[in-house]
Formats: C-alpha cells, structure tokens, sequence
C-alpha cells in the first residue's frame, strides 16, 4: 500500500506542517525561556526574552554550577556506554548459549528472562537498592552490573529470536575447519547478529541515559549524579525552584539527544522496530 | 535431541551464561524473592524483618491514597492507551502513503521518545502553567489539571513511537490483497474496518501492550509534572508505592505489599490484553 497520493496531497502537507510545529513548540518554549530572568519564567512563559527580561547565558552559568552539570554528563554518558557495552556482550552471548543448547537449564533461563519483562521496577526498588549497596555497587561502575542484570530480559528476549534465525550448518562447518567456540561466536555469529546489536543497543541506551529512580536509589548520590538525578535535585525540597538554572538545564540535558537522533535516527527507528517484538 | 555443535557449546556456559546470571541473580532474582518475602513483613531496613502476615495487605488495601492511585493508573492507562494508539494509527496511515515531507514529520513526531521522563515533565510543567497563568491556576490546583496535563504529555511522548510501529506494519500490508479489495469495489471505510484494521492486529497488540504497560509504570513524568499534588490526588501507582517506601517510617512493608499488588495487577493486564488483541489476528 505505498508510494499511492492521497487527495489533496498538498493540504495534508500543510496539516503535517501545522502538527509538526506544535510537536516541537515545548522545546521551542523552553529554549526562549533559558534566557529569561527568573522572575519572568513563571509569570509570562510565552513572551520572548526582550529588555528587562533577556539575561544571556547567566542561567547557563548558574545551572551548571548548582548542579554540576558537566559532571552528571559525564557520569550519565559512562554509565550508559558502559551498561550498553556489558549488556550487548554478556546477553548476546547468554541468548546464542540458549538457543543452542536448549536443555532443562536453557529453557529455564529462558522464562526466567521473559518473567523479568513484565516485572514492574517497583517490586524490587527497596531490595535491589540494599543489595546494591551491601555489595558496594553503589558506584557508576557497579551500576552496569545492576543494568545488566535488571534489563537482561529484553536483550536476551531480542538475541534469541535473531539467533534462532541464523541456520547451525554454518557453525557446524566452521567447527569442522577447527575453530574454537567462542571463535566462531565472535567471527560467525556476532557478524551476523550485527543489526540487532545495533538496535538493541539504541533500545538499551534510551533506557539507561534517561532513566531516573534506578540511578537515584542505587548510585552514592554525594559523589555521582545523573543528568536526570541532578535536573531532580534542582527541584529540591519546599523551597522554591530557580526556573532559570532549571531550563537552561533542560535546553542543556535535550541538545546532545537531538544532536545524536539526527546523527543515528535509521539505527534508532530499527531498533524501535526490533524492540516491538511480541512478548 | 542436541545438535554436534549444541554439545561443543553447552561445556561453555561459565563464560556464554555465567557472566548474565550472576548479574541476574543480584540485579533480578534475590531482590524478587526477598521483596515478595518482605511484603509479610515489618521493616524499616531488610535486616530487621519480622513476619506479620498478610497485615501489610490489609493495610495497603485500606489505604485511601493507594486506592485512589489506582484509579488514576487506571482511568490514565485507559484514555492514553486509546488516544495513542488511535491518533498514532490516523498519522501512520496518511503518512505511509506519499504526502510531501513525510519523512521529516515522522522524525519530528519521534523525537520527544529519546528525552527522559524527568525532563519532559519539567518542559510541560512550564508550558501547561504558562497556559493555566491566563486563568490564575496551575497545574496543582485540582487533580484534574494534574490529570489531564499528564495525559498530554504522555500521549506527545509516546505517539511517535508507536507510530513507528505501525508505519512498520502498514508497509508489510500484502499489497495483492489490498489490490483485490478495490478491484471489488470496496469503499475507503470498508477497506479500513474490513481489511487493514484486521491485518494490522499484530501491530495494535504490540502497540496496546506497550501503552497499557507504560500507562500502569508511569513514574517520572508524574514525579515531574505534580509529585502527586494537590495532597496525592494526581498521584498514580507507582509513585504512590515509592512515596509509601521512603516517605512514611514504618510503613516499609506496606510499600512492598502495594507493590506486589501492583506487579500482579501489571502481569494480569498485560496477559489479558495479549489473549484479546492475539484472537483477533487473522492471516492474509
């Protein structure tokens, strides 16, 4: 059903038009406003920063010093490359283990994994959060371990499906040549497997970069924030927000994502198109 | 039955499998089976447990708050499940066929999905009290406010991706099927009821799955946008439970009962919705 011209081709393009700015308008708002005065934030969000109103870039200055915003950037980057990276591998390997070896243990594993999908995080906030600490995971490092093993489910879900695609004569034969196990796991399988990796790693890393309570609960808070844990913090307790530092911290936190969607949005569409798999 | 190379493989599970269960058994196994162990207790850190029984689901069912939460879980689950999936079906549908620029609207409609739940609160909590400021209210005023301005963000969140999904399905529409449809003479509204809905149910189950999910698990959007104000009226389930755990002493245990509950009823829905929306699938 493709490639066929609606009626009125031109007027649904105005429409579309129409629709797409009033999809971007909030970011729009929000960047006008991260160079408002304060005062001016709340009362008269809409109009622009003109006169009294316009400040530069001090919300700029003042977000990233109040909530050590580089700092969060570099720990929420780390911390998701790092999960990624751990969750890729490790559960790669994991869903190809299962698929081919398929015995009492593979299966249970398997439902293990599908059970985990369905679990609401939280179930297991207060628990995971105290084990992760008695076992000193409460570092940026010691929380890949943690992503791994909480968002394990859907990455082995994906790997097996795609393994289970690729025909074993060819694992067979490289093992007729000689090659070793985990050679021909590493120069047979993972080539092929290589659009799902990239999908899932994008579905993983949408996950880890923008999640909030997981972070929040586990990491030493003194030492490492997130982006998400720091923008939260701003809000603070009863006290009152600075409506500044907070959109210029916003605008800050949203221009890298764009940044990386125009840069990998075909990798990010399949893997969007990977993750909805029938559970 | 296992394969020459099955056998060659399985002697290799500490390092295929062993890496993943470990990680599993800390980051999912243990804090299960000891949060469904904790839930009949009383606690205020793991380590002082002691078994109560049921109380704690005596409790968490007399709670007003949970009940209300419940029902803002559920009436929220159910107006955006239908507004995302209806309007996100209406934007792929005209955007599969060949309009000027549709790529770029399909980029644009996406985008808000890669920023986190945090931040689209605070973006909407500026722009919804910007528009409620002409009326001298704010998103806190009433719950219906807090409401409704949570519906909107969802929906701006979620109809792009599960655009993508459907676009996904419109373009695996079998095209000689559709071909036959109006070589028979079948009207635009017959084609849509009789012939795409029921060949695109495979998507609409993934697509109902995901914002049925999503609408039971919200948490950062409705931290952000109200924390539950006015007094935990705008307050859904799963931040009732969090606020349970860390904001009242002693009622720990509580907390991990609702969230039993809570588990129970997410895996209960999502089984439900499956079994419907799959015994509607047909093949081409």
């Amino acid at each position: 059903m493709n490639a066929e011209k609606p009626k009125h081709g031109l007027l649904w393009t105005i429409f579309f038009s129409m629709l797409s700015l009033a999809w971007v308008f909030p970011i729009f708002l929000v960047i006008i406003n991260s160079f408002k005065n304060k005062a001016y934030i709340s009362d008269n969000a809409f109009s622009f920063p003109t006169g009294d109103a316009m400040v530069g870039f001090d919300n700029y200055v003042r977000g990233v010093e109040t909530t050590n915003f580089f700092a969060s950037f570099g720990w929420t980057l780390l911390i998701t490359v790092g999960s990624v990276v751990l969750i890729l591998l490790c559960t790669s390997m994991c869903a190809w283990w299962i698929v081919r070896v398929n015995n009492w243990a593979a299966k249970l594993l398997y439902t293990l994994f599908l059970f985990n999908m369905i679990v609401p995080f939280q179930m297991l906030m207060f628990t995971l959060s105290w084990l992760a600490d008695r076992l000193g995971f409460n570092t940026p490092w010691g929380l890949c371990i943690v992503y791994l093993g909480f968002g394990a489910g859907l990455a082995v879900f994906i790997f097996t499906g795609v393994v289970k695609g690729i025909p074993e004569s060819l694992e067979e034969s490289a093992m007729i040549d000689g090659a070793s196990v985990p050679r021909i796991f590493f120069q047979v399988v993972v080539p092929i497997m290589k659009p799902s990796i990239i999908s899932v790693a994008i579905l993983e890393a949408m996950w880890v970069w923008n999640d909030y309570l997981l972070p929040y609960l586990t990491l030493d808070l003194n030492k490492y924030k997130t982006i998400s844990v720091a923008i939260q913090y701003l809000k603070g307790g009863y006290g009152s927000v600075d409506m500044g530092a907070m959109m210029a911290c916003l605008v800050m936190a949203i221009i890298p994502i764009i940044i990386f969607y125009v840069i990998c949005q075909k990798y990010i569409v399949k893997g969007v198109m990977a993750g909805a798999v029938k559970g | 039955m296992i394969s020459m190379a099955g056998k060659a493989i399985r002697r290799w599970w500490a390092l295929f499998v062993l890496p993943t269960f470990i990680a599993f058994i800390i980051g999912f196994v243990v804090p299960f089976i000891y949060g469904v162990y904790l839930s009949f207790c009383n606690f205020t850190t793991v380590t002082d447990a002691e078994w109560v029984g049921f109380s704690n689901y005596g409790k968490a069912l007399q709670d007003k708050t949970f009940l209300h939460a419940l029902l803002f879980s559920t009436l929220l689950t159910i107006v955006t499940t239908i507004i995302i999936n209806v309007v996100a079906f209406a934007i792929a549908y005209m955007l599969t066929k060949s309009i000027r620029g549709s790529n770029l609207f399909r980029s644009v409609f996406f985008m808000p999905n890669l920023i986190g739940g945090i931040i689209l609160g605070y973006i909407w909590m500026l722009l919804l009290n910007g528009v409620l400021a002409h009326w001298e209210r704010s998103l806190t005023y009433d719950q219906k406010y807090g409401f409704w301005g949570l519906v909107i963000l969802v929906c701006w969140q979620q109809i792009g991706y599960m655009m993508i999904i459907y676009i996904a399905g419109m373009q695996s529409l079998p095209t000689d099927v559709l071909e036959a449809a109006s070589v028979d003479g079948a009207s635009g509204t017959q084609t849509m009821f009789r012939i795409i809905i029921p060949l695109m149910m495979p998507s609409i189950t993934v697509c109902s799955f995901l914002t049925i999910t999503n609408g039971f698990k919200l948490y950062d959007q409705n931290l952000a946008l109200t924390n539950g104000a006015p007094s935990r009226m705008s307050e859904g389930l799963a931040l009732n439970i969090t606020n349970t755990f860390y904001g009242r002493v002693g009622y720990e245990g509580v907390g991990q009962a609702k969230a039993v509950l809570f588990f129970i009823l997410v895996a209960i829905v999502s089984l439900l919705q499956n079994k419907l929306t799959t015994s509607k699938e047909v093949n081409a």
